[in-house]
Order: structure tokens, then C-alpha cells, then sequence
């Protein structure tokens, strides 16, 4: 699939994971042309749209980022407009109008995470066509594939910040040690109430899982 | 955004527009029973880096024609602004015209606001102008009041924040020479030393590149705009004169005839002077 993108692609992994007060979500930070030249070993994948809603972009890097860039102005109005932080729902639905709007031009999958006052932390997948799922966690890009078995047993509902972060990074590390298109350092955000914190993991500091 | 924007940004959000032209011309160029001229691409190396007093940008002047050099001392780096500048690999008309409409943008801005423009509004407007387009990939570069910024600009439209970079079709070559030598907060001459090297070996190993080195230093106090920096170190010496002297060709035989015109239809327009 990711080899029809055209241009820079984030064949990727990302995802997003609620725990016990807040969200996290993370993601590598590859970027690729056609699948054999990386041409970035530091893009962001994770993009702020608002100051406690977070995504992460997988497809064609120029199309995510237009993307973005229109849902970050929509939705800064849209908080204007309603005098109040936006939603990680609205926000993951403007994306959402984005793409299935456009899908037959577009090429980009999003997840939304943020933490809201209404419902708290939530994670949205947006996926090509402009679907919308919300979900406990979730996971996505072309690394996701070698994950789903690890993500699907090891996740617990209510984990403590601590165990989140390091199902997150183990989770990470899996996908990128076995996906090509895949790699770099590991960017995560935590995101909670009080506030966003950074957390960046070179790519030697990462766990090592049988890597002989 | 621009106070005062020469674009018209479209209503929907997104500008599909140059999906049609991709289309159109693939379809021109392709088939058709005319042979249409390749557009002039610049096959090229291109490179920037940051460095501890500003930007330095290189790149090389061959522009090519299929396989013909079609200017041996091509001007690469583009004028956005007093403190930006843009260096641009692909198709010749696409590079031209979209810096040329970025510095016009940005002019009318700084009247407008007051301000002299930054290098991240300079990426986003791009960004915008070259969402799917394939013709051009930049390197843009430049000083403001936040600091010493490299971007780059690939094809179909997506950016990203680096300090050292590359592009063109010498883009791997030079890569090498800087990925090996590249430290963050470099002297000045260092990185002038390094951005020729990075040029010249993508020169020396790509056949679309070549001829001479310009080089582009930004900086607070101003721009130092050297071209070239280095000449080719293969320039051809003509071993003779090559014009011909009338008399060269000799005539054999001489016809003259005269055509008949006759004055069929005479139409007069008065110019309006006032």
C-alpha cells in the first residue's frame, strides 16, 4: 500500500492509548520515498492541533500535512467560536470530514487523542476513507500490522501513567524492529489534564526484544 | 496569513488543481504526434545547511534539456526576501515562477504588516502553493528574528524542519559528504568548505549536474550572495576561433525572381494618442 503513495510517505507505526487520567500517543519517526530511501529519520508524526488534542498522520506525508493544517485552522475557530476547548471529538471529526470529503484525491490516515473536560481521555481513529472509530487504544500504519498480537494481550483497561508508557514503548519498539518502513527515534505524548508532556526515545535507548 | 495575498486560497480547503495539470501534461508529453520539448529541468544538486552565525546554501548551474546542457551557469538560489532564500531542483518554469510569486507575496506582507517575513510563513505559503505538484522541490532557507532555519520542501508538497539537507538528482552524493561531516553550530568558513564539498561531489557523480558552484550565506548582518563561488575545474579551452569569415562558402549560382504581389486589401487604424 505504501509503495502506490507518491512522494514522501510515512509508512509508519503510530498509536494512541488511554490510561487512568489521560491519553498517550505515539509514534516513530521515519519518513519514506517508495519504500527503499528514508527520507527523514526525524519527521513529527505527532501534530498539536489544539492544546490538549494531539494526531498522528500515516499516508502520504503531503497530504497529512495539508490535511492538518486545515483542521488545526477549523478547529481554533471552531474554539473561538464556542468560547470553550474543542472536543477530541469535534477535532477528530473535522478530520474526518476532510478526508471523506476527498477521498478520492487523499491518502492519509489519522488517530485523534486528546483529553477533554466532557468525557475525559479518548482516543478516534480516522482511517482512509474517512471513517470514524472511537477506542480504548488503537493502533495504525504499516508497523501496526506486526503488533495487533502484542497490543490486543497486553492491554489493560485503567493502567497507571507508568505501565502505559511502557506498553507504548514496548509496543513500538516490536513494530519497529520488524517493519522496514518503520524506525528511528519513538515520540511519545502523554497527555492529561494538567497538561502535555514530551517524552522522545533514541533508537538505541529503546528495549531490545531477542535482537541477535 | 498574508495580509494581502496575490493567491486566491481556495474555499473547500484543499487545491486539487495541479493534480489536472499533472495529468494534462503526462498525457502531452506522452503519446502525442507533436514531439513536444521535455520541460527544462534543472537535474541538479542542491544543499543547505545551519551553521552557528546563519544559513549557508549551495548548488550548482547546469541546467539540462533531455541531454543537452541547456545553461552552463544557471542561477539556482532564488531571491525570496531580504533575509530568505530558496534553492530549487526540478522542473526550471516550476522553480522560477513559484519563488518568484513567493517573494511577491511576501513583499506586499511586509508593507502591509510592517514586518519583514519569517521562514516558517514562507514554508507554509509554499506548502499551499505546491500541494501536488511534482515539478519543484525546494530548499529554503533563511534568518529571522527566531533564529537560523533550513526547510524543505518535497514533491507533492510536504515540508520538514532539518538543519542539513539535500536535493536534486546529485542529492545522495552530497548527502554522504554531509552526513559524514556535518556538527551542529559550525564556524562559518567550515560550513562554506562543506557545502562546496557536498556540491561538488554530487558534480562528480551525477551526469545532470555540473559546471559551477554558487553559494548563499544568510546571516543577521546580511546575505552574501557568491557566484560563483568555485568555477568548474573542467572548462573546455577553445583551441580555435569557430566563426566563419564571409567568403567562407563560395557561390556557385545566383536566381533572382521577382514575385508579383498585387495590393488586394488595405486597412487603415488610427492610433488614439491623446
Amino acid at each position: 500500500m505504501d509503495s502506490q503513495i507518491k512522494g514522501v510517505s510515512t509508512g509508519t507505526t503510530i498509536l494512541a492509548v488511554t490510561f487512568n487520567g489521560g491519553v498517550i500517543i505515539g509514534s516513530d519517526s521515519r519518513a519514506s520515498i517508495g519504500g527503499y530511501y528514508v527520507s527523514s529519520k526525524t519527521i513529527n508524526k505527532l501534530i498539536q492541533v489544539h492544546d490538549r488534542i494531539f494526531c498522528c498522520i500515516a499516508g502520504s506525508l503531503a497530504d497529512a500535512q495539508a490535511v492538518t493544517k486545515a483542521a488545526k485552522f477549523q478547529i481554533s475557530f471552531h474554539s473561538i467560536q464556542m468560547e470553550s476547548p474543542p472536543l477530541v471529538k469535534a477535532a477528530a471529526s473535522v478530520l474526518k470530514e476532510l478526508c471523506y470529503n476527498n477521498k478520492e484525491e487523499l491518502q492519509a490516515g489519522f488517530i485523534t487523542a486528546g483529553w477533554d473536560r466532557k468525557k475525559g481521555p479518548q482516543v478516534y481513529t480516522v482511517a482512509l476513507g474517512g471513517m470514524l472509530l472511537s477506542q480504548p487504544f488503537t493502533i495504525g500504519g504499516s508497523g501496526s500490522t506486526y503488533i495487533y498480537g502484542y497490543a490486543d494481550a497486553k492491554y489493560k483497561p485503567d493502567m497507571s501513567k507508568e505501565e502505559c508508557l511502557q506498553f507504548a514503548t514496548n509496543a513500538l519498539a516490536l513494530a519497529m524492529g520488524r517493519d522496514n518502513v518503520s524506525g528511528g527515534v519513538a515520540h511519545l505524548v502523554v497527555i492529561t489534564e494538567e497538561g502535555v508532556e514530551h517524552v522522545v526515545i533514541p533508537g538505541d535507548k529503546l528495549p531490545k526484544f531477542h535482537n541477535e | 496569513m498574508a495580509l494581502s495575498n496575490v493567491l486566491q486560497i481556495p474555499t473547500s480547503g484543499f487545491n486539487f488543481e495541479n493534480v489536472a495539470i499533472n495529468v494534462a501534461l503526462e498525457s502531452l508529453l506522452e503519446g502525442g504526434h507533436t514531439k513536444t520539448p521535455k520541460p527544462m529541468k534543472t537535474g541538479t544538486t542542491i544543499a543547505g545547511l545551519v551553521c552557528k552565525e546563519g544559513v549557508v546554501l549551495g548548488a550548482d548551474t547546469r541546467a539540462t534539456s533531455g541531454e543537452v546542457v541547456a545553461d552552463k551557469m544557471c542561477a539556482k538560489i532564488h531571491y525570496i526576501s531580504p533575509n530568505i532564500y530558496c534553492c530549487g531542483a526540478g522542473t526550471a518554469a516550476d522553480t522560477e515562477k513559484t519563488t518568484d510569486l513567493l517573494s511577491s507575496n511576501l513583499t506586499i506582507f511586509s508593507m502591509n504588516s510592517g514586518r519583514n517575513p519569517r521562514v516558517v510563513m514562507a514554508v507554509n505559503i509554499l506548502q499551499d502553493m505546491l500541494f501536488r505538484c511534482t515539478g519543484a522541490s525546494l530548499i529554503l532557507g533563511g534568518v529571522d528574528c527566531n533564529g537560523n532555519h533550513l526547510y524543505t520542501v518535497g514533491p507533492y508538497g510536504s515540508i520538514d524542519n532539518v538543519p542539513y539537507l539535500a536535493m536534486g538528482s546529485g542529492d545522495l552524493a552530497a548527502l554522504g559528504i554531509l552526513e559524514d561531516r556535518f556538527k551542529p553550530n559550525m564556524e562559518m568558513e567550515e560550513a562554506k568548505e562543506l557545502v562546496r564539498d557536498a556540491i561538488h561531489s554530487g558534480i562528480m557523480s551525477d551526469l545532470d549536474s555540473g559546471n559551477n558552484i554558487d553559494i548563499c550565506v544568510i546571516t543577521k548582518q546580511g546575505v552574501d550572495y557568491i557566484r560563483p563561488y568555485q568555477e568548474s575545474e573542467y572548462k573546455d579551452k577553445r583551441q580555435k576561433r569557430y566563426k566563419y569569415g564571409p567568403g567562407t562558402t563560395s557561390i556557385l549560382t545566383e536566381k533572382i525572381v521577382p514575385l508579383d504581389l498585387e495590393v488586394v486589401q488595405e486597412t487603415v487604424q488610427r492610433m488614439d494618442t491623446a
